[in-house]
């Protein structure tokens, strides 16, 4: 499915609820893709009071710490036993997360 | 009407590091499943990642290498999709600020000479698990999951789409995996998946320069199952063409039992991967003098190392080439030549005996595991030079110094190879001279090709351990002809 990188001004349409639901394996009604429309149309309004803030000369930010270049040595550390690993899989099997088929 | 096919790669190579790009479990291959992991690799909330230092650095090398303009800063975004090899539900992946762009890699063509191929970009990233899809049962409705892959470094390096021939597909994957070994980046060994190949390639009209559709496949565990892809690819795309249809814009998948390539998702239902800087990493600043120093650290690479070694030992061009197209190949004959200083006849052996192994044995069979031992072969080739064994005998003692690795004089004592003294080959060349008078002849007349025809004789009588030079000296003498 393509869609416009963004609604007509200010506005989450059903259309994109469902998509967006899609991408992120949720399963809506359609009372609730009307209802997170409408909410999200309303949380797309208020971010978009930032637009009214002058921004010339502010570079683009990602990261709020001047922080750069943290590496961690090469160096192993001792992984977790199989058991540990497997212990929060809502199925396991032969050591393994069990999955529904994969095709 | 003709078309050609327009090629690009997409190379994934697994980085030769301890540990994993973001967190300290061990990569190595092949342990028990889901032994290699913890917090950050299982995606567990609140585990952080902290980027792995050496990772990092193999990766700017191989992006200088590649000639790519490494940009003062660089940083990870986030690649959303959902799949169970992925357990955090992202990739950590490098979309705006890839560490390198806008290099090249000279391709070798033999006697076409090279060929530039362009880099688009490389970018560090991290693999996903493994799905274990078990065999035999009929009527399974799951799919296992091994998580010791996932977080191995993952260097991504993108072509242009430059490739126009299947030979340039070739000699690209080779020159690629040549080059990722030299560094030693990578392992580099396709059976374990640690290189892996993805194939985009769309036909257009010869001569056209606007580009067709592209199809992309996956799943291409050995250069020469893209190349049988390609040949497919090309077929089928050209029959589609020539009905007046269109190529569709998909993602195939490789099936080795039917020779085929298949489809695995179409574009339009592709994922919208919402990209976005990732929060829980820094950017990495690269300093001018950290390229400098990467730069003159790069070890010899493969063009280089085959124009020392045809100048600095003497051998063709094209031996040089076979020679240095892979690090070890090129580590075992300066070994080799190091013990005997004959590189030459180190080179017609390698080039002969050896390599038609290796190559039985399969693409990731490397020189390093080879039964003969450099220092094997330098003894062997010195035993032929100072007369200790014939030519002949060495062709017999090669192979079991395969089979046993064992040294040759070991064998040759064992074996009683060893040559006949001068002295007892005067009463053999004497009793073929007896039974072939009409040869003796023939030389006494001048007809000198006959000798050659007495000598193959006298070479059987002693099962080859005659010194080849004194039997010639013999009949010579004893036709009184010298």
């Amino acid at each position: 499915m393509s869609l416009p990188k963004v609604d007509h001004v200010g506005e989450i349409g059903e259309e994109r609820v469902r998509h967006v639901a899609l991408l992120s394996r949720l399963e809506l009604t359609d009372d609730e893709v009307g209802r997170f429309a409408r909410e999200l149309t309303a949380v797309i309004h208020h971010i978009n009071k930032l637009e009214e803030l002058d921004l010339t000369g502010v570079e683009p930010t990602s990261h709020p710490m001047p922080l750069t270049n943290v590496f961690r040595q090469d160096v192993v550390v001792p992984s977790l036993p199989n058991e540990a690993a497997l212990s929060n899989a809502p199925e396991q099997r032969d050591g393994c997360f069990k999955v529904p088929q994969i095709i | 009407m003709e078309f050609e096919p327009v090629i690009g790669f997409e190379v994934h190579a697994e980085l030769k590091t301890n540990t994993k790009v973001w967190c300290g479990c061990p990569t190595t291959f092949g342990a028990p499943v889901n032994t290699q992991t913890c917090p950050v690799c299982l995606g567990q909330p609140g585990a952080l990642p902290v980027l792995n230092g050496r990772a990092f650095e193999i990766s700017l090398g191989v992006a200088t290498a590649l000639n790519c303009e490494i940009p003062r800063e660089t940083d990870f975004d986030r690649k959303n999709y959902y799949y169970p090899d992925l357990p955090k539900n992202y990739q950590i992946s490098q979309q705006f600020r890839p560490l390198g762009r806008g290099g090249w890699l000279d391709i070798d063509l033999g006697a076409e000479g090279t060929r530039r191929i362009g880099i688009d970009n490389i970018h560090l990233e991290e693999d996903a698990g493994k799905n274990i899809h078990p065999e035999g049962a009929t009527h399974v409705d799951y799919s296992l999951i091994d998580l010791n892959r996932a977080g191995t470094p993952l260097l991504e390096i993108v072509s242009t789409p430059d490739i126009r021939t299947k030979a340039e597909a070739e000699a690209y994957m080779k020159g690629m995996k040549s080059l990722l070994e030299y560094l030693d980046a990578s392992d580099c060994k396709m059976e374990e998946g640690r290189l892996r190949f993805e194939l985009n390639i769309s036909l257009r009209p010869k001569g056209s320069s606007t580009l067709g559709q592209k199809v992309e496949i996956k799943n291409l565990n050995s250069i020469s199952v893209v190349l049988k892809c390609i040949d497919h690819e090309i077929e089928r795309q050209t029959d589609i063409l020539e009905e007046g249809g269109e190529v569709e814009g998909e993602s195939r998948l490789w099936d080795e039992a039917k020779l085929v390539t298949r489809t695995m998702r179409k574009k339009e239902t592709s994922f919208d991967y919402r990209y976005f800087p990732d929060p829980d990493l820094v950017t990495i600043v690269v300093t001018e003098e950290q390229k400098k120093r990467i730069a003159e650290e790069l070890p010899e690479l493969p063009l280089a190392k085959r124009a020392r070694f045809a100048e600095q030992y003497g051998i063709p061009e094209y031996d040089a080439g076979v020679l240095t197209a892979n690090l070890q190949m090129a580590d075992y004959f300066e070994a080799a030549v190091r013990a005997h200083d004959n590189p030459k006849s180190v080179s017609n052996w390698m080039m002969t005996e050896m390599i038609r192994r290796l190559n039985e044995a399969g693409e990731d069979a490397g020189a390093a595991d080879f039964a003969v031992r450099p220092e094997a072969l330098a003894e062997l080739v010195r035993m032929i030079d100072d007369d200790s064994i014939t030519g002949k005998i060495a062709k017999k003692v090669y192979p079991l110094m395969v089979e046993t690795g064992r040294m040759p004089s070991v064998i040759v004592e064992e074996e009683g190879l060893k040559p006949i003294d001068d002295s007892a080959i005067e009463p053999v060349v004497r009793k073929v001279l007896d039974e072939n008078p009409k040869m003796v002849a023939e030389i006494q007349d001048g007809k000198m090709k006959a000798i050659g025809g007495l000598m193959g004789q006298v070479m059987r009588a002693t099962g080859g351990k005659a010194n080849p030079q004194t039997v010639q000296t013999l009949i010579k003498k004893l036709c009184g002809v010298e």
